[in-house]
């Protein structure tokens, strides 16, 4: 149901849904405790395709914005619980679009992680 | 004249909900929108982590008050996949019978905050004033007014005896008799279409394109609706997406007025197709797996990940409201906007910030 693919493929995947007519339903992710994976979810006439990457805490997955647009808000959503940083995404709300600035915590992440270099004194 | 900063919420005499939009207009037209939210998020995702599979029921009943009881179908759904439990066709039936009075309230609740959005006072009570006998049969047949408390995973734990449904298919008609009579009001009204008419158009491609659903969507001349997928008893009863072409407010109005009606003719179906027997089956066990669940809220396409490892906490559970998927399309649609129609066109998405934030 969700195929798992490498990471080096996912702007290649992500392209061709798009130049097939999918629609981006949303982004999932998971703490895996090693890594965090994350769910592409796509529709067209209620057919889905889901596929999904591993990216190893620490490590900044590239952000799918530039592609679809609509992706930044969930992208932003995945920044503030998981504390990672997206590459390329198209509007950055450096982990402050659900959260306050002052929050130094991931609240989704199993293990706590710091979420940006400026947070690191207060940061858990 | 340069532009000018405007904060739009996250309180608002308009919008009860707290969604915060920095706008910048030039000459009172809206150029740009930055959302922000975040003001009443409460991680309800993460408690899957300290609750089990059956009182997350409860839980997600709570990521909104106004489409309770379809996300916990949406979730039952997807643990009874996981865990192939066939459901009692009665039960299907019984959700679809819930699921669409939820509608009919939710969209009479929308209609009439977009009348009192564009000033129309009377018309707004009109709209709740009969949302309020829908309520009555909510509150009847499951013991409260909003949180429709029904669906277990198995099933559903309430029935409706012959003559509940005798009872409210007597309100349906009335329920029926009341929209049709303020249909010339809304649909035909001059000052309604004075204030709705080409404000926030959305077109097709950029609905589309923005992964907008629900009214938002189909108000844009797509037709899509997830009870296309006949999931719980939609398979067996005569159903077409309803849509228009516009794209405006008038347009998506439109849409949920039709749906209103639409509602209530699947209501009467599905009561006069009520399977007997049984409306539950015992559930043993944890589930174990990653399933996907997909349902059509009254704002749209509702749609649930959930992980299990075999305990009787699930590892994860990640919710995609409609509202969320529509914020996209709203920052679309909103350039161009006259500083006074930004309450019509942002509340036309019928944004439920509950839902957004869970």
């Amino acid at each position: 149901m969700i195929e798992r693919i490498k990471r080096s493929e996912l702007m290649s995947r992500v392209w061709e849904m798009k130049n097939m007519g999918y629609r981006l339903v949303t982004m999932s992710s998971v703490d895996n405790g090693e890594d965090i994976e994350y769910i592409y979810h796509f529709d067209k006439d209620l057919d889905m395709v889901n596929f999904a990457i591993s990216v190893p805490h620490g490590e900044n997955p590239e952000s799918i914005s530039g592609i679809y647009g609509s992706a930044l808000l969930v992208e932003n959503e995945i920044q503030d619980h998981f504390g990672v940083s997206f590459t390329g995404l198209a509007l950055d709300f450096n982990g402050a679009f659900f959260l306050e600035d002052e929050v130094h915590r991931a609240p989704f992440c199993a293990m706590s992680i710091k979420r940006l270099e400026s947070n690191a004194e207060g940061g858990e | 004249m340069a532009p000018t900063v405007i904060p739009f919420g996250p309180q608002h005499p308009v919008l009860p909900e707290p969604l915060h939009l920095q706008i910048t207009v030039v000459d009172e037209v809206v150029t740009e929108v930055l959302p922000k939210l975040g003001f009443v998020h409460r991680g309800l995702e993460n408690l899957v982590l300290k609750r089990d599979i059956h009182q997350m029921v409860q839980v997600v009943e709570r990521v909104c008050g106004i489409c309770s009881c379809i996300h916990a179908h949406t979730y039952c759904m997807a643990l009874e996949e996981l865990m192939d439990v066939q459901v009692p066709p009665r039960a299907n039936y019984l959700r679809v019978i819930w699921g669409e009075l939820h509608r009919i309230h939710s969209h009479l609740l929308w209609l009439g905050l977009l009348a009192d959005a564009f000033g129309f006072e009377s018309l707004f009570m009109q709209c709740w004033k009969i949302r309020e006998k829908i309520m009555d049969v909510q509150e009847a047949t499951s013991g409260n007014r909003v949180i429709v408390s029904v669906n277990v995973v198995g099933g559903v734990r309430r029935e409706l005896t012959p003559d509940q449904c005798t009872w409210i298919l007597e309100i349906l008609e009335e329920v029926e008799k009341d929209i049709l009579e303020i249909k010339q009001v809304f649909i035909d009204d001059f000052s309604v279409q004075k204030r709705t008419r080409g404000v926030g158009i959305l077109s097709r491609e950029d609905a589309y394109e923005s992964g907008a659903v629900g009214p938002t969507l189909r108000g844009s001349g797509v037709a899509q609706d997830v009870r296309q997928s006949g999931y719980g008893a939609y398979a067996d009863l005569d159903f077409q997406p309803v849509t228009e072409t516009d794209g405006d407010s008038y347009s998506r109005a439109k849409v949920r007025f039709r749906e209103v009606l639409q509602s209530i003719d699947l209501v009467r179906q599905a009561i006069s197709k009520l399977p007997q027997g049984e409306s539950r089956v015992k559930v043993k066990g944890w589930p174990e797996g990653e399933t996907i669940s997909r349902t059509e809220q009254p704002r749209g396409e509702l749609m649930y990940y959930i992980r299990a490892d075999g305990t009787k906490h699930l590892e994860r559970m990640r919710i995609r409201t409609p509202t969320f998927a529509n914020i996209p399309g709203m920052l679309k649609m909103l350039p161009g906007v006259d500083l006074a129609n930004i309450p019509v066109a942002v509340l036309s998405i019928d944004p439920c910030i509950s839902c957004t934030e869970r």
